[in-house]
């Protein structure tokens, strides 16, 4: 499966390589737009062909992303998918309640469900290098569930992902979670 | 002139305040108090830098977060409110030939919305209030972290601004509409169905030879449009604060209300249905109509296929309404439908909208070279470019797959929210302060071009580069709105802290100049009252 490091690498190349094309395509006009007039203006047809250019770039990027990103689907059907493992998490006054390290075997499906008895939180699993395997919102008087495939080894802290007033960048459980089984290493 | 004489008097003594029309002093004041508050915003963002970098005693965690939850709001309302609202209630008269509808209305605009945001600033620094602006119920409420009377002063400070702006709202379709003393009688419901886009909409499905004239100017009906969502959203800002009043109020006579009674993420759609009428409504409107604006004016050309621009204000405008979702794609109870279509779907319309205002001020740039690189067209190019970088950021955030590991991380607030601000939004209202300021000073001559010249680049590559390792960090998996102690991103946010050093010197350098344009005692001049007619905007001749 593809890992979340690996989707932020691929996104940080093309992002990368579309601000340098921006910045190109802007500096030239600005050196051309101050030269003498050479040809006309813009034909129209120039107009419509970016036109469809920006439709096709808006929708191709969520189509190849669900079709690339292995946990687009996954989280989309959740609802009717059977998980390997399931941790009930609940929050409540800046505290996750745990038992002890969530620990999960090798590439098992792994659904957590988090509550929060009052505030807004976050629910993230941060690699030991502190970059983000996954997060989603804990809304109070919601049930916030996601699911997600573990395909390598690693050790995993627990952090809020959400601002929950100035005690909230407390909120991180070291070690939370440990992934066995796997060749692969996080 | 000796540099003591400049300061005082100002370049060449060519800025004398006492010629100056209400209206344009005005203007000005509108202009130098929402750059007093860029520059509350810029240095509490410098100050947030620096804690990012290494936490420090001065500052403790409530400190930093009533920084962090004003710092937002002072830059919006305090700064870009004034600075634009002051630029519309001057060029909706200028561009309709006809004197404001109420010159009174328009000053209690000014000082409700500069006295509103001195309230809650004064608050947050005092008692550290911090819910952030986003409000997320019931963090708002929640008197473990916060004192009610704390948060009723912040309220109320947040109410005047709201007061200040739909007095705005309805001073600009007034002024749009109504027929001044002793003029013939002008149509006010077609002036406004052609302000809001209607008779644009009608024409569509009426033969060539019957479609009606449109009244209004491009930039005025942008202006329009955006006042809708502006309006709209005063109004959902207004209601959300009465409900957190009723709280506090009940919490400051000893009865603490249940907080469940109000669900959380319903809440929070409404919350941000009604931000986002600003962010992905108003502030895209009103951005893509000074483009237009500034491109007419720079070229002295009709814009580039004017009547699709019209279009695409009016799309972007219905674009606003139902885009609030991507901001919840985070929520797994959110409705998935609502995810794909409101934030996938609609949100990537937005490329489109801006793409092709984009375009078409390149094109009517591009009909009139050779063009001269001014002050007003190289700031307008970075505005542009500016959104280029910011409005890809955004969409590719607001996608399902990517969302579950960009959410809520420096990506968010870098790339997308500080490059479409300060680059894109700032740049292009320099862009227009730049260009206005001969018109509203009588011709006040420029103290240095090299100054305005730092003042670009320092800006532009501040701006950019300040989003650019914010955005690195984030994909690294820093957070917003938290604070690492062990130095876990130092490289980027030494970086973005020498970026936004850059800003704070860009900002220092433009300040200085135009204090050296008009001298102190011209800035004094200002405020002082204009014996001139207020229903002349500029003097004749």
């Amino acid at each position: 499966m593809v890992d979340s490091g690996t989707v932020l690498w691929g996104q940080a190349i093309a992002y990368t390589i579309y601000v340098i094309g921006a910045m190109t395509v802007v500096g030239w006009f600005a050196y051309r737009v101050t030269r003498a007039k050479e040809g006309g203006g813009v034909p129209p047809a120039l107009f419509w062909a970016f036109f469809v250019i920006l439709i096709v770039s808006g929708v191709a990027l969520h189509i190849v992303s669900y079709n690339t990103i292995p946990w687009s689907p996954i989280d989309t059907h959740r609802a009717g998918m059977e998980a390997d493992k399931t941790f009930a998490i609940s929050v409540a006054d800046h505290e996750f309640q745990l038992d002890g390290p969530l620990e999960i075997d090798c590439n098992d499906l792994v659904r957590f469900e988090v509550t929060s008895d009052d505030l807004t939180y976050g629910f993230g699993l941060f690699r030991e290098d502190e970059s983000m395997l996954f997060q989603m919102q804990v809304v109070p008087g919601h049930m916030n569930d996601v699911l997600w495939e573990f395909t390598k080894n690693g050790t995993y802290s627990i952090r809020s992902t959400e601002y929950s007033g100035p005690r909230g960048y407390q909120m991180v459980v070291e070690d939370a979670v440990r992934v066995t089984g796997c060749t692969a290493e996080a | 002139m000796t540099f003591t004489q400049t300061l005082l008097d100002g370049n060449k003594k060519s800025f004398r305040p006492n010629t100056l029309t209400p209206m344009q002093k005005l203007t000005l004041r509108f202009v130098i108090v929402g750059l007093v508050f860029y520059g509350f915003a810029a240095i509490e963002g410098m100050i947030m830098r620096l804690y990012q970098i290494e936490p420090f005693s001065l500052l403790g965690a409530k400190q930093y977060f009533g920084i962090l939850t004003a710092h937002p709001l002072v830059g919006i309302f305090g700064s870009t409110y004034l600075l634009v609202f002051g630029a519309f209630l001057f060029l909706v008269p200028f561009l309709m030939k006809k004197p404001l509808w109420s010159f009174r209305l328009a000053n209690w605009t000014l000082w409700l919305i500069g006295g509103g945001t001195l309230v809650f600033w004064l608050d947050g620094f005092i008692s550290h209030y911090a819910p952030l602006y986003t409000l997320y119920w019931p963090l708002p409420a929640d008197f473990d972290q916060f004192h009610p009377l704390s948060g009723a002063i912040f309220i109320a400070g947040i109410a005047l601004i709201m007061v200040g702006t739909l007095f705005f709202v309805l001073n600009v379709f007034k002024t749009i509409t109504y027929t001044p003393a002793g003029a013939e009688r002008q149509p006010a419901r077609a002036l406004l169905a052609s302000a809001l886009g209607f008779t644009g909409m009608a024409n569509l499905f009426r033969r060539k030879e019957r479609r009606k004239a449109h009244l209004v100017d491009l930039p005025v009906a942008a202006i329009a449009r955006g006042s809708v969502d502006t309006a709209l959203n005063a109004l959902v800002i207004t209601f959300t604060g009465v409900l957190i009043l009723v709280y506090m109020v009940a919490e400051l006579f000893g009865t603490s209300l249940k907080d469940t009674a109000i669900d959380a993420l319903l809440y929070k759609n409404w919350f941000w249905w009604g931000l986002d009428l600003i962010a992905d409504g108003m502030v895209l409107i009103f951005v893509a109509g000074t483009w237009y604006l500034l491109a007419m004016l720079i070229t002295g050309k009709p814009l580039f296929m004017q009547n699709i621009a019209r279009a695409a204000l009016l799309v972007e405008l219905v674009v606003s309404w139902t885009v609030w979702s991507h901001h919840l794609m985070s929520d797994q109870a959110q409705p998935e439908f609502l995810k794909i279509i409101s934030g996938e779907a609609v949100t990537a319309f937005e490329l489109v909208t801006q793409g092709l205002a984009f375009f078409i001020v390149l094109a009517t740039l591009w009909s009139a070279r050779p063009l001269k690189m001014t002050n007003e067209l190289k700031f307008l190019l970075g505005g542009m470019l500016g959104f280029a970088l910011a409005v890809p950021a955004g969409i590719i955030q607001a996608d399902l797959g990517l969302n579950r590991i960009l959410h809520n991380t420096q990506w968010v607030i870098g790339p997308h929210v500080h490059v479409a601000i300060l680059v894109g939004l700032t740049m292009t209202l320099y862009s227009a302060v730049y260009k206005l300021l001969p018109i509203l000073t009588n011709g006040a001559k420029l103290y240095s071009q090299k100054l305005a010249s730092f003042h670009f680049w320092a800006h532009l590559v501040g701006g950019v580069g300040m989003g650019a390792f914010m955005g690195m960090a984030g994909l690294k998996g820093m957070l917003r709105r938290t604070i690492y102690f062990d130095g876990e991103f130092l490289p980027y946010m030494i970086l973005a802290a020498v970026s936004g050093a850059l800003l704070l010197a860009a900002f220092a350098a433009f300040l200085f100049n135009i204090v050296m344009t008009v001298g102190l005692k011209g800035a004094l001049g200002i405020f002082k009252r204009s014996d001139l007619d207020p229903k002349v905007l500029v003097p004749e001749g």
